[in-house]
């Protein structure tokens, strides 16, 4: 079985947590996590809701594999709609937060209304009750969890929260979990916010049992397991350099959107790169880097914990930061350096630091910083708008923003619309380096066309986890394709999409498939799961979700004009670099893939697709 | 031969496949608040610490036992918790100095680690070696090794 066929439904208006069974036939439609979420979702609220109002509902959601121990099974999901894009928002976190609400019995929280005063939510086990959180709001997600395992007396407590972000409704705000994991896309944070809900702990003692087929279910995760050691990329690259190993690379490929995109390559990325990390600091002679960490039951252990230069301009009165902590993964380590042409590592970590301290989502507050450079590079910002001198390349600008936009302070609040409504209102709209209000990660879609239509079809907005093209175009995993070429890239596209959604589903890490192909990924979910999961089946459901979450965005009044991307990827070519010359050649692909789909000309399912999909 | 496990915390990522593995050789269940092996997180450190049960030769625990519960597994050398006899009296979690034994309140008894009759589960389950299951009177071989490597190295120069 592997869900515990639990809901538990918070009503936030009412002050009242209730316990439903899970609906069962929709669980072998939609598998779990994102796609059940996004089933619950879509039959819960009108689509065309305020995001921030209180009809909006927010579902924190695990998956069949959540809390067992297949490599990388302890992801959760938040799916809300969300206010940075109107669209539908599914933020996938991993640490421990996860697992834990998988043994205290629950499979899925739905939280709905809105509490006239802050809240928090406590879990134990079967116990479920909303505690008023006056003293923790205007807390930080460190001191909320710090405190919340202190008032229960359970170091053990597992905390989900919003720091500051999150309360003053910042548009990409995340919600952090474990200190330094988080749901960071979207601005589920300021859901969270606007609802009062402050902080979800969690504990649970029950376990995760009910696994149909122990045996098989073993033997499937052992192999597994052994492929991921085994793989250069999963055993070796991601473990030692953590996802910062792309740093180079994709430097050196000219795939890396520098100065809010003006370029492509630049020239401070080994300043700031996975191996930088590594390299003892002129300062006090120590690395950047601490060690490596895993998630709840990850045999790949990708995260950084990193020390900060004791030294360093940012900190050196506030020995708070001093300690270890999460350290800089390649999006946050490129949207806070390339995006801005800022190249000092300990001021990077620094920006890290608080957008985890205060959960804001480092991509889209880096890329917001790299369009407020270019209005101030333009003359059109001054310093008398921003507070300060804010030229590209400026790290004291960079750590100061950060700071700002955490608490709320001045320009702070502006910035935290985000870069398409801070463009709009400086009458700069074509500046926002967006897909549908959502801020670009670290690949640059004219130099990979394959990832330039990933981010103009991606259902959340412009992100790199719904179809990692970069897998095909730059490591030739599972084939290596040009990534010039548009030929081939919708069809590539399509199945890279569904098959996201199955493991964004099931509670495993979409990292796993640098190594793992879904020959791996369905022998673990055949085996934990009643029900026919078979490759076929498991497909249609990743298409299925897909299409789920279209129908959200369609009826949220999004079309096929939004599958767009901003005019510099369309006409201002590649400057420099391997793909120089290059545009994003959109116009190319996207009808091939609404054909692919099963779509009409206007990226609407046909009647046909709808009926073969089940919806 | 007999072995012991052996902790290498600067190896340790703490993915709690360890404490899975425990909780699920012992109660079919994967559940980290059941295990026997814990991880700890000294986070502002980044180090993270598997620890468990040792065996003790003079095993507090054993001898504290008024009922005579905790009996030596011969082929193992484990120490390990009759259920059949326990009486949940926990005087076994005060005499113990390390605190790995400890008391279950789902089933009202103690438990502690108890090697799985000589294949321990959490070894197994580690994906990077930070704990291992080896010849119980040389678990600093590998330390000697590299100690050995570096002294030598370093005399040559």
């Amino acid at each position: 079985m592997a869900w515990t066929r639990k809901i538990l439904r918070v009503n936030l208006t009412q002050g009242s947590c209730a316990s439903e069974p899970l609906n069962m036939e929709w669980a072998m439609q939609y598998l779990g996590q994102r796609g059940l979420g996004t089933k619950y979702l879509m039959s819960e609220i009108d689509p065309k809701v305020d995001p921030l109002s209180p009809g909006n509902k927010i579902i924190y959601t695990t998956g069949p594999l959540t809390g067992t121990m297949a490599s990388t099974g302890g992801r959760y999901s938040v799916v809300t709609k969300g206010p940075l894009t109107g669209a539908i928002a599914c933020s996938n976190s991993g640490g421990y937060f996860g697992a834990e609400l998988k043994s205290a019995g629950w499979d899925m929280i739905i939280v709905e209304g809105s509490a006239a005063k802050p809240v928090y939510l406590h879990i134990e086990n079967d116990k479920a009750q909303l505690l008023a959180a006056d003293d923790l709001w205007g807390k930080t997600v460190w001191a909320t969890e710090a405190t919340l395992k202190q008032r229960h007396q359970d170091p053990l407590t597992r905390v989900s929260s919003i720091g500051r972000a999150g309360e003053n409704q910042v548009l990409f705000a995340g919600i952090v979990n474990d200190l330094h994991r988080a749901a960071g896309r979207s601005g589920v944070g300021a859901v969270m916010g606007s609802k009062n809900l402050k902080a979800i702990a969690v504990r649970g003692t029950l376990g995760v049992g009910n696994i149909a087929d122990p045996k098989v279910f073993m033997s499937a995760v052992v192999a597994s397991k052994k492929v991921l050691a085994a793989n250069p990329v999963t055993g070796q690259g991601l473990p030692k350099y953590g996802t910062q190993v792309l740093m180079n690379v994709i430097n050196e490929m000219g795939a890396s959107p520098t100065r809010n995109h003006r370029d492509v390559q630049f020239e401070g990325a080994r300043k700031i790169s996975g191996e930088a990390m590594h390299e003892k600091r002129a300062t006090d002679g120590k690395t950047h880097l601490v060690a490596n960490q895993a998630c709840f039951g990850c045999t790949i252990a990708c995260g950084r914990i990193s020390q900060i230069d004791q030294t360093h301009f940012s900190v050196s009165t506030k020995p708070e930061y001093w300690g270890a902590s999460g350290g800089l993964e390649y999006e946050a380590a490129w949207a806070l350096g390339n995006a801005n042409g800022v190249d000092d590592l300990e001021a990077l970590q620094y920006a890290n630091l608080i957008c985890n301290e205060d959960g804001m989502d480092p991509i889209s507050f880096g890329a917001t910083i790299g369009a407020v450079m270019e209005l101030y590079d333009l003359g059109i910002l001054s310093k008398e708008d921003i507070g300060l001198e804010a030229p590209f390349g400026s790290a004291e600008a960079l750590c100061k923003l950060t700071e700002m936009t955490a608490r709320g302070e001045g320009f702070g609040k502006i910035i935290g619309l985000g870069s398409k409504r801070l463009c709009a209102k400086y009458g700069k709209p074509e500046l926002s380096m967006t897909v549908k209000g959502q801020e670009f990660p670290a690949y640059d879609g004219r130099a990979l066309q394959g990832m330039g239509l990933a981010y103009a079809t991606s259902n959340r907005g412009a992100c790199h986890l719904r179809g990692y093209m970069v897998s095909t175009e730059v490591f030739g995993i599972p084939i290596k394709t040009d990534p010039k070429a548009t030929e081939g890239k919708p069809e590539l596209l399509k199945a890279f999409q569904d098959a996201t959604a199955v493991v964004d589903s099931s509670g495993l890490c979409v990292f796993t498939t640098f190594a793992w192909t879904m020959n791996d990924i369905q022998p673990q979910i055949q085996a934990a799961c009643e029900g026919d999961w078979s490759l076929e089946n498991l497909l249609a459901t990743g298409e299925r979700i897909w299409n789920l979450e279209r129908d959200f965005n369609l009826a949220a009044g999004i079309t096929s004009k939004d599958d767009t991307l901003p005019p510099r990827l369309l006409n201002e070519p590649c400057k420099t670099g391997p793909q120089a010359g290059m545009v994003a050649e959109l116009g190319k692909m996207l009808p091939d893939y609404y054909r692919l789909r099963g779509w009409t000309l206007e990226g609407v399912p046909t009647a046909e697709t709808r009926s073969r999909l089940g919806l | 031969m007999q072995k012991s496990l052996h902790i290498d915390p600067a190896k340790c990522t703490g993915c709690l496949q360890c404490e899975m593995a425990c909780s699920y050789e012992h109660t079919g269940v994967f559940n980290p608040a059941k295990s026997r092996i814990k991880v700890f997180d000294f986070h502002h450190e980044g180090r993270k610490v598997p620890y468990t049960c040792t065996q003790c030769a003079e095993a507090w625990c054993l001898n504290a036992c008024p009922v005579e519960a905790i009996k030596v597994d011969l082929a193992t050398g484990a120490k390990v918790v009759a259920d059949a006899v326990c009486v949940g009296c926990k005087v076994c979690t005060i005499a113990c100095p390390f605190g790995t034994i400890n008391y279950n309140h789902d089933s009202g008894k103690v438990q502690k680690c108890d090697l799985c009759g000589g294949v321990p589960a959490c070894a197994a389950a580690c994906p990077t070696s930070a704990i291992t299951y080896v010849d119980a009177d040389w678990t600093g071989l590998d330390r000697m090794r590299q100690w050995a490597q570096k002294t030598d190295a370093a005399a040559r120069v």
